[in-house]
């Protein structure tokens, strides 16, 4: 079949437009009411619960989710559906052990959690380690993934694409902080949502809206094979080591963390991870459809020889089903769910740099509003930059990794230091350091030495670690580093400390003399 | 303040998170176990465009959406309720 990807298309360039023009929107209008660093990192704390949950999966659900996946079901049937799933699985815990004690401890990033109960210098900048690491691989992997999109969706150059996607993300994020930020998530979620959703009944409408006639139609095209595991996971501790770096990792994400300060209390983020829980789980489920209606109505050929990993399935499919109209929109939602993440972690990561690094280790805790935000919307500027720089020196590379090896940092430097702060008496500031530089080394190291890098990239015969996938070894050594670490040089007053807020973390800073919580933490804020 | 109640409630709460955990860590892993093990049981078709590991799998998203709506439904009732006490005995 014929498909006018690749070309200059009105139609999607239309909706593109008109989803900048809204968004922008939004921005100016959060920018009146972005006036302290509360409304630039938290929004005010104003985000309802089922605003929360459409934004966190707005935050969560990736080009890599959407495009990615549909494209390995298309090409690879039941094996592309074993990522839908890992996909969804940390939410639940991110509910049970994180989010309400984050919610009640922290301010506006997830250090603020560690740095209750621990020492503020030590414990920031190793936090800052970790974040930023997954903050910059995850968003390498976005920008070259955009800039490939786009290449492919609108027929513009590669550098213009990711100059645009940096130009206008900078925009949402520098001057309307995170309740422009929330809002673009928001309606990126509800735009994704809703085309994926109307995309999958396009589908089922050929095969009498019964998905099983559409399975059955793809068995009898390509094999029974395409309904079974097949050749992905060969490796049984590869794939366990993968499901573990996806299900903590996700529990591990900066910029999904921050969003949980967004709420008024720990009640509403509670809430709102069960509206999030049920809008992505809802959404990997018709990635089933997607996935196989690509391949049965496009073609497994057709889809890989435009783009040899398949990322084309979910547009061209869109235009096998609703033309040329239903591709342009389909490829809007596609652009607007990259700048909807990058924004996140741009946010995210401005933070870490501003409020961990500048505000409470450099200046002491000792930073007025004013400067509070003139900081944070540097470090805006530089993030930008720097993912512009990124995103064009990686051009032609192969980052498909990069997303999972944010996972696996996440699940290995923030995810064990955090889960214990909030769950370990005995955590050592020494013990949460440690782990947490550990976690980070082991995972890029054992991923350097893996044959993702040593055989798919740098061309070498064989890999030292023979895991593609680093979290089975990284995630419990990051655990034991901590423990082993804490055990071994005690401090009775963290352990005190410790004891002191476990009321905070249950029912959340109480108000003292009227205002703001005890002097704990975020003293630099009045 | 009493403490001990604080510590009920808090040891309510972990009870509930660590179980809850361990459930779907079990379920998702024996998925992805069964898929690295057996994967000609997984293809055993149940009707003509399911097999047992599709059904499986889809059943693994369901389960995860189960065991959120248990916590949401117990934190709701039980552990809100707890805390509001704790609130007012202050």
């Amino acid at each position: 079949m014929t498909s006018v990807l690749g070309e200059p298309n009105a139609i999607a360039i239309t909706f593109f437009l008109v989803f900048i023009l809204l968004s922008l929107g939004i921005t100016v209008w959060a920018s009146r009411k972005t006036r302290t660093a509360e409304h630039f990192y938290a929004a005010g704390r104003s985000i309802t619960a089922f605003q929360n949950g459409l934004a966190l999966a707005g935050d969560y659900m990736s080009a890599a989710s959407f495009l990615g996946i549909a494209g390995l079901v298309a090409t690879s049937g039941f094996d592309g559906l074993i990522y839908s799933i890992g996909w969804l699985v940390g939410w639940p815990i991110v509910m049970f052990l994180i989010a309400e004690p984050l919610r009640n401890l922290g301010r506006y990033t997830f250090a603020d959690v560690l740095a209750a109960r621990l020492r503020q210098t030590p414990i920031r900048i190793a936090a800052s380690i970790g974040a930023l690491a997954v903050i910059a691989f995850y968003l390498i992997a976005q920008m070259v993934g955009a800039g490939n999109l786009i290449r492919l969706l609108f027929g513009l150059p590669y550098e213009a694409a990711v100059v645009i996607v940096g130009a206008v993300m900078l925009a949402y994020v520098l001057f309307g902080g995170m309740i422009a930020t929330t809002w673009v998530q928001i309606v990126k979620a509800v735009m994704l949502l809703a085309g994926a959703t109307l995309l999958a009944l396009l589908v089922l409408s050929r095969f009498g809206f019964n998905p099983l006639a559409l399975f059955a139609r793809a068995s009898d095209m390509y094999g029974a094979g395409v309904l079974s595991p097949g050749r992905l996971v060969n490796d049984p501790i590869d794939a366990v080591s993968l499901g573990l770096a996806l299900m903590l990792g996700t529990a591990g994400l900066p910029h999904i963390l921050m969003r949980f300060y967004t709420v008024p209390d720990a009640r509403t983020a509670r809430t709102s991870v069960g509206y999030a829980t049920a809008f992505i789980g809802f959404f990997y489920l018709l990635t089933f459809v997607l996935g196989f209606g690509a391949m049965v109505i496009i073609g497994r050929d057709a889809i890989t020889g435009i783009d040899a990993g398949g990322n084309m399935a979910a547009p061209l499919l869109a235009e096998g089903v609703g033309g040329t109209p239903f591709f342009g929109f389909i490829s809007a939602v596609a652009f607007a769910t990259i700048l909807a993440v990058v924004a996140g972690l741009t946010l995210s990561g401005a933070a870490t740099l501003s409020h961990d690094l500048w505000v409470n280790v450099v200046r002491g805790a000792r930073a007025d509003q004013r400067e509070q935000l003139v900081v944070a919307r540097i470090a805006t500027v530089l993030l930008a930059v720097v993912s512009i720089v990124l995103g064009i020196t990686f051009k032609g590379q192969n980052v498909a990794y990069m997303v999972g090896l944010a996972f696996a940092i996440a699940a290995s430097a923030n995810f064990p230091a955090l889960v214990l702060s909030i769950f370990w008496r005995r955590l050592t500031t020494a013990g949460a350091q440690c782990s947490m530089i550990a976690g980070t080394v082991a995972a890029l190291l054992l991923i350097y030495l893996s044959p993702t890098i040593q055989v798919d990239i740098l061309h070498n015969a064989d890999a030292s670690f023979p895991l593609r996938n680093p979290g089975i070894v990284s995630i419990p050594l990051a655990f034991a580093v901590a423990i082993v670490v804490s055990l071994a040089r005690p401090v009775a007053q963290e352990a005190k400390r410790f004891g002191d807020l476990e009321r905070e973390l249950h029912l959340g800073a109480e108000p003292v003399e009227g205002r703001g919580r005890p002097a704990i933490l975020g003293a630099g804020d009045r | 303040m009493s403490t001990s109640s604080l510590e009920a409630v808090s040891a309510a709460r972990w009870r509930i998170a660590i179980a809850l955990t361990v459930a779907m860590m079990a379920v998702y892993f024996g998925f992805i176990l069964l898929v690295a093990f057996n994967k000609p049981l997984l293809g055993t078709l149940l009707a003509r465009g399911l097999s047992l590991g599709m059904l499986l799998g889809a059943l693994v998203i369901v389960v995860a959406w189960a065991l959120t709506w248990i916590y949401v439904r117990w934190a709701n009732t039980h552990y809100d309720a707890s805390l509001e006490r704790l609130r007012e005995r202050r």
